[in-house]
């Protein structure tokens, strides 16, 4: 971006870096969070475990962890169903918990759908809307239907999840898929949005962080592109729920996705986002128990959302210990979260940029980024670099991290990626640093 | 350069990146593109996007393996492996061939039990260590598999 787009886009909530005056988390304090996980306290290949691979999964505190083991050694029932006291306890948990990512995310409690993951969770607006296209669902369902010629608009940049349930969507509907074109770097402006976006979009979904670029999509600009097009927004927020505040009312979007094990949760359960007449048209997609009112042997009445799209039994426990997660969360405060994570992506980034044959992916140093940083080393396939630095017990992501398209456009078959959370030290991107710093040599690639 | 340090226990990498190996990945034989062969195969390992070509070129009684040419991007234990097979591939026997194949996919799953033949394996022994890192014997397999389903055409 060029400075003058970086001010407008500052100028509007949802792109700005952390807020003015939200306090980065202490040295003292990241070592106190830090004892709260466990895992994070072993040493691995003989050196203390620094952990940069929470873009891929987070740690988890005790708190979520003694909250999940409490919920089954005195609650653990079925949800939805049974008359007995347990039953109704479970019923009142799992629905609390769902009231709380309501919370957290700016919804009302039936916006919220349980999923598996986000991956789940993006695969269900997908399949709903080929259901509806296909004539399945109420009458309003035909809002959502695509027809032959229908676009569907992504970015070069999405993770695979964010990628493949719409050309599935497109095979299914004769709807076509197009995307937004990346740039040298991997990000993209308003203004690229703008020129790819037509009057037949019907679909736009995007993600709001990219997991390889840490690049930060101008939310705003989108929404409104979409809007003026009568376009659906999906935001894959896999890599902004967790370290940024969001709020989908001020987003705008109309459906949004995430992951519990990537926001220090379990895994195996993920959270849809819709906007209630969004979610009431959409069809099912799973069928079978608690998802219905009446059922023949011919036909079948379905229950509203959220229920309509949480056929068997649900990850009862797993939404117990999200919601737990989200307390934690916001008990240390997402704007600090985000500050925290800033601050250290700038010291990887510069860190980065000093050691030679390092090449950075994504935006350049002193724009905004995600606490994320992908980068390929000259002469060292990710792999190998990768096996280093794990024989120092420093944990990174390394391959095309479900983004060929992106790797493909950038030139690279594959990126390590070192990623950042509240418990992220200082040391933890020292320790990195000077480690890919010996990469090169030791591989006999420096010149 | 971990050759200095091979074997020493404070290296948990010595085991994996053997001299050989990265000699092997930076000098690379067999790494070219022929315009003909008598077999060919791709091969790729999504999980890491490592892909690799492995091209076959035969006696005319068919009996021997006159060239093993390779073409592909990936990691120094996949690059070296594929540099390694060629070396050891040229000149034997088809059944030979099939035999050495066998035998480094033995080694390569023993999970670092197995003490390996050097008169079968060759320089391929180099990758014992390879077999303890369960994430990286694909990468080490990648062009055998590959030269199995070329023989696999000629057969």
């Amino acid at each position: 971006m060029t400075p003058t787009e970086t001010s407008t886009t500052d100028a509007g909530t949802t792109l700005a870096g952390p807020k003015p005056g939200s306090a980065v988390l202490s040295e003292a304090e990241v070592a106190r969070i830090r004892t709260d996980f466990p895992a994070l306290d072993q040493a691995v290949n003989g050196h203390p475990l620094a952990y940069l691979d929470s873009a891929a999964t987070a740690q988890r505190p005790w708190a979520v962890l003694d909250a999940e083991r409490r919920f089954l050694e005195t609650v653990n029932a079925a949800v939805h169903r049974g008359a007995h006291t347990l039953a109704a306890l479970s019923t009142e948990e799992f629905e609390a918990a769902r009231e709380t990512v309501a919370h957290f995310i700016g919804s009302k409690p039936d916006e919220i759908v349980w999923t598996s993951n986000a991956t789940d969770a993006l695969n269900l607006v997908a399949s709903g809307i080929a259901n509806a296209s296909r004539g399945r669902g109420a009458p309003e369902s035909e809002r959502l239907a695509l027809k032959p010629g229908d676009e569907i608009l992504i970015t070069e940049a999405e993770h695979h999840a964010n990628l493949i349930p719409w050309q599935e969507l497109a095979a299914a509907t004769g709807a076509v898929l197009r995307w937004i074109p990346v740039r040298d770097d991997g990000t993209f402006t308003a203004q690229d949005a703008a020129s790819a976006m037509s009057d037949k979009v019907r679909i736009l979904a995007f993600a709001h962080v990219s997991n390889v670029t840490g690049f930060v999509a101008p939310v705003a600009e989108l929404v409104e592109l979409a809007r003026a097009a009568g376009a659906i927004t999906v935001l894959d927020a896999c890599q902004s729920a967790p370290h940024r505040h969001l709020d989908v009312a001020t987003l705008g979007v109309d459906f949004a996705a995430f992951s519990g094990h990537k926001m220090l949760g379990p895994t195996g359960i993920g959270v849809l986002y819709g906007r209630s007449e969004l979610l009431e048209a959409l069809p099912p997609v799973r069928t079978g128990g608690s998802m219905i009112t009446t059922v023949t042997m011919e036909k079948t009445e379905f229950l509203a959302p959220p229920q309509r799209f949480e056929a068997g039994t649900q990850p009862v426990s797993q939404a117990v210990a999200l919601a737990e997660a989200i307390r934690y969360l916001d008990s240390v405060g997402l704007e600090r979260i985000e500050a925290h994570e800033h601050r250290l992506a700038r010291a990887l980034v510069d860190g980065l940029s000093g050691i030679p044959g390092i090449r950075i992916v994504g935006p350049a140093s002193g724009e905004q980024r995600a606490g994320l940083v992908s980068f390929d080393v000259e002469g060292v396939h990710a792999h190998d670099v990768g096996q280093f630095l794990d024989a120092q017990g420093i944990a990174v992501r390394v391959g095309h991290h479900c983004a060929q398209p992106l790797h493909r456009r950038l030139g690279l078959t594959a990126t390590t990626r070192a990623s950042t959370y509240l418990y992220t030290t200082d040391a933890d991107v020292e320790r990195l640093l000077d480690s890919v710093a010996g990469v090169r040599s030791y591989f006999g690639a420096a010149s | 350069m971990i050759g200095e340090t091979a074997g020493a226990a404070s290296d948990p990498l010595a085991g994996l990146y053997q001299q050989v190996i990265l000699d092997h990945a930076k000098r690379r034989s067999g790494d070219h593109e022929l315009k003909s062969a008598d077999a060919e195969h791709y091969e790729r390992n999504p999980t890491c996007g490592d892909e690799i070509t492995v091209q076959l070129v035969l006696s005319p009684d068919g009996a021997v393996v006159d060239e093993l040419a390779w073409h592909g991007a990936g990691c120094s234990i996949s690059m070296a492996s594929a540099s390694v097979l060629s070396e050891l591939a040229e000149g034997k026997s088809v059944a030979e061939v099939r035999s050495m194949i066998d035998s480094f996919r033995e080694l390569m799953r023993s999970r670092g039990t197995l003490e390996p033949d050097e008169d079968v394996l060759g320089d391929a022994v180099a990758f014992q260590g390879v077999s303890k890192f369960v994430m990286r014997v694909k990468c080490a397999m990648l062009s055998w598999v590959a030269a199995e389903a070329c023989l696999a055409q000629v057969a």
